[in-house]
């Protein structure tokens, strides 16, 4: 199947992947600058009560967004308009379950579909309850993008890659979102693994906060995500965030496109 | 004892679902610990030297079996039904809770884990496991939301005086939920080392059923001593829920008896016809948190709605999912009973029985209230007194505008 995922990360060079909260600020505005100044996917967070994989940053944007109002319907909204703007570039939904089985799976991947989305990373719908969303993502034909971990063992990883589309999102440190970043050389080891066991391109998050960091995974990895660093922003500066946003945007897609 | 056919005891299945309900919705970094905490547990299970060693402690460290007691003049002020209690507030700790901290921490030692976390609402829990963590010399963190911190000083200061350390949680409505969340983000942090010893039968399976076996010492006690006393089985149970792992301690052994009927008793709140309830079952509806599918308090968007209930134990948006299970088989019944019926039943058992309740099975001495003037004389209600009150005199107090 080829789409827009699948279309990005065959390029030769790797991919930054950047992640903000929806309706944490001009949502809109945030999203064109990541896309104007390098980021290669999107991926919006769905906000959610009970964040429960994610370090104070990512809260706190949860939080603010709720706080705001934001509804689901508003999430589905920006995806919506982003996909007119930006028609070839990856969007990708992250969160938790219960936002998006709320309704029924199958009414989540239709909207979700017609809102132009790629792919969903749900942080607690490990391949075991697959059946609660994996299925109904497929039909519609949106990626379950699925997470691995330092956790995830030999025997465990066919398990995860099965099923798995899009890209793998290797989380690099047992932990929550935003705290600190793994050896470089635990995760060359890791992703060189896991490469072994898959075609699937291997994006690497948690705890990248830098240029230099994200070069240093982009030597070893397909991907770089950044999000709690790009929160942060959204956090500090408000209306104010986009020009910010495009600074640290730039520095990091300098570095992860040039790696190699 | 055989299975019958249609068997409610059988749940849940390998997968840890009851129906649609329970299951393992948890971040993978946690999926592989959740897998191994479930092949150690059913090791353990199998292995009589750690089943004696519980019994041992729960009898000579907990003090069990705990009475079954007949309540003579509760029985003739209601005017209808025999009233029982089965004795849970006379623990060590001062409820239920004990019970399964204990299988957990038997457990946490068997897999060599050298620290404890666990999650406390009004404290009970927390207290529970700081017990056995200083009984075992394990360390021990316990979160609690900021607010309950404030609410229940007296309980901070005992889980302090038994060596743990107590975080306040501040994050999102700063209460039970919270603290959860607080515990499973630690949890995924520490893996190589860390027990979480979860309070009530909910989380990711195998919590829900393993809570449920170390706390079904109750029913199987009181099943038995109703049999040695009155020659017969109860004609209702009664308990109070939160999360639920009191009720479902009394309520599992029996499950399998079609002459005793079942009540579990929710916390309304301010009543369940506004937002300010904790009644998940009444009101609420099926969704996905805290690793299992269960019914929650929650928007038409998902997003988890704090509960509300005077007892600080059963304010928590969730509930087991072997009750949302047995709510939809119809083996059991759920009502629910308000802040205010709570707090006239507290008052009624002090008062008749000499005995003071915690606020959480006040709920269920509420509901016996209502239910036995319509039952004959000569049938039994068996109701669950799983916590003693001295925690909830300030609470208790300030509602009846004393001043202490």
């Amino acid at each position: 199947m080829t789409n827009r995922l699948t279309t990005t990360f065959a390029q030769p060079r790797p991919s930054l992947v950047c992640f903000i909260t929806a309706g944490d600020g001009d949502t809109a505005a945030n999203l064109d600058a990541l896309v104007e100044a390098g980021a290669d996917v999107i991926e919006l967070g769905m906000p959610f009560t009970d964040p429960m994989a994610d370090g104070p940053a990512i809260q706190s944007a949860n939080l603010r967004s709720l706080g705001a109002g934001t509804t689901t319907a508003d999430v589905l909204r920006y995806a919506t308009e982003f996909r007119a703007r930006h028609p070839q570039v990856p969007l990708v939904l992250m969160g938790y379950a219960n936002p998006m089985v709320r309704r029924g799976p199958e009414w989540f991947a239709e909207a979700a579909a017609l809102a132009g989305v790629d792919g969903v990373i749900c942080v607690d719908i490990p391949p075991e309850e697959d059946d609660a969303l994996g299925p109904a993502l497929r039909a519609k034909g949106i990626a379950p993008i699925r997470l691995a971990t330092p956790t995830t063992d030999a025997a465990r990883l066919p398990q995860v890659l099965a099923g798995s589309e899009g890209f793998l999102y290797y989380v690099s440190v047992a932990g929550i979102t935003g705290k600190q970043q793994a050896q470089i050389a635990s995760i060359e080891a890791n992703v060189a693994r896991i490469k072994q066991s898959t075609d699937l391109p291997v994006a690497v998050g948690f705890g990248v906060r830098t240029p230099e960091q994200a070069a240093d995974i982009a030597k070893v990895a397909d991907g770089v995500v950044v999000g709690s660093a790009l929160v942060e922003i959204c956090g500090a500066y408000g209306a104010e965030a986009p020009q910010h946003l495009k600074t640290l945007t730039a520095a990091l897609a300098e570095a992860v496109h040039n790696a190699r | 004892m055989n299975t019958p056919l249609n068997s409610f005891r059988t749940q849940p299945d390998e997968r840890g679902h009851f129906g649609q309900f329970g299951g393992r919705y948890v971040a993978e970094t946690l999926m592989p610990l959740v897998l191994d905490l479930e092949r150690e547990y059913r090791k353990a299970q199998s292995d009589p030297a750690f089943q004696a060693e519980f019994d041992d402690l729960l009898e000579h460290y907990v003090g069990r079996p705990s009475p079954l007691y007949f309540a003579p003049r509760l029985t003739e002020e209601l005017g209808g039904a025999q009233v029982w209690f089965k004795r849970d507030e006379l623990n060590h700790t001062g409820a239920h809770k004990i019970n399964n901290c204990i299988g957990q921490i038997l457990l946490a030692i068997r897999m060599g884990k050298t620290r404890i976390i666990a999650e406390t609402g009004a404290g009970q829990h927390g207290v529970a496991t700081a017990t056995v963590c200083a009984r075992f010399g394990l360390p021990c963190v316990i979160y609690m939301g900021a607010e309950d911190v404030k609410r229940q000083s007296p309980n901070v200061f005992r889980m302090k005086l038994l060596g743990a350390e107590v975080v306040p949680v501040t994050s999102g409505g700063a209460t039970l939920k919270d603290a959860m969340n607080e515990g499973l983000r630690d949890w995924v942090a520490n893996v190589h080392d860390t027990f979480y010893i979860i309070g009530t039968a909910a989380g990711p399976h195998p919590y829900p059923e393993m809570v449920r076996n170390f706390q079904s010492v109750i029913g199987k006690e009181a099943r038995a001593q109703m049999l040695a006393r009155t020659g017969r089985l109860p004609d209702l149970l009664v308990a109070a829920i939160g999360g639920g792992s009191n009720a479902l301690g009394l309520f599992h052994p029996f499950l399998d008896d079609p002459s005793v009927k079942m009540l579990g008793v929710e916390a309304a709140g301010h009543g369940l016809d506004g937002d300010e309830h904790a009644a998940s079952l009444l009101g609420g509806s099926p969704g996905v948190l805290h690793g299992n599918r269960t019914y929650l308090l929650q928007d038409e968007d998902g997003q988890i709605t704090e509960g509300h209930s005077i007892s600080a134990g059963l304010d928590y948006p969730g509930i087991g999912p072997e009750h949302a299970w047995l709510k939809e088989s119809g083996r059991v019944d759920y009502s629910a009973v308000t802040d205010e019926e709570a707090l006239d039943a507290f008052q009624l058992l002090c008062r008749t029985e000499g005995i003071i309740p915690a606020l959480e099975p006040s709920h269920a001495i509420a509901a016996v209230k209502k239910v036995a003037p319509t039952m004959p004389k000569d049938s039994i209600i068996l109701a669950n007194l799983c916590g003693r009150g001295d925690k909830d005199i300030f609470t208790v107090a300030e509602r009846l505008g004393v001043e202490l």
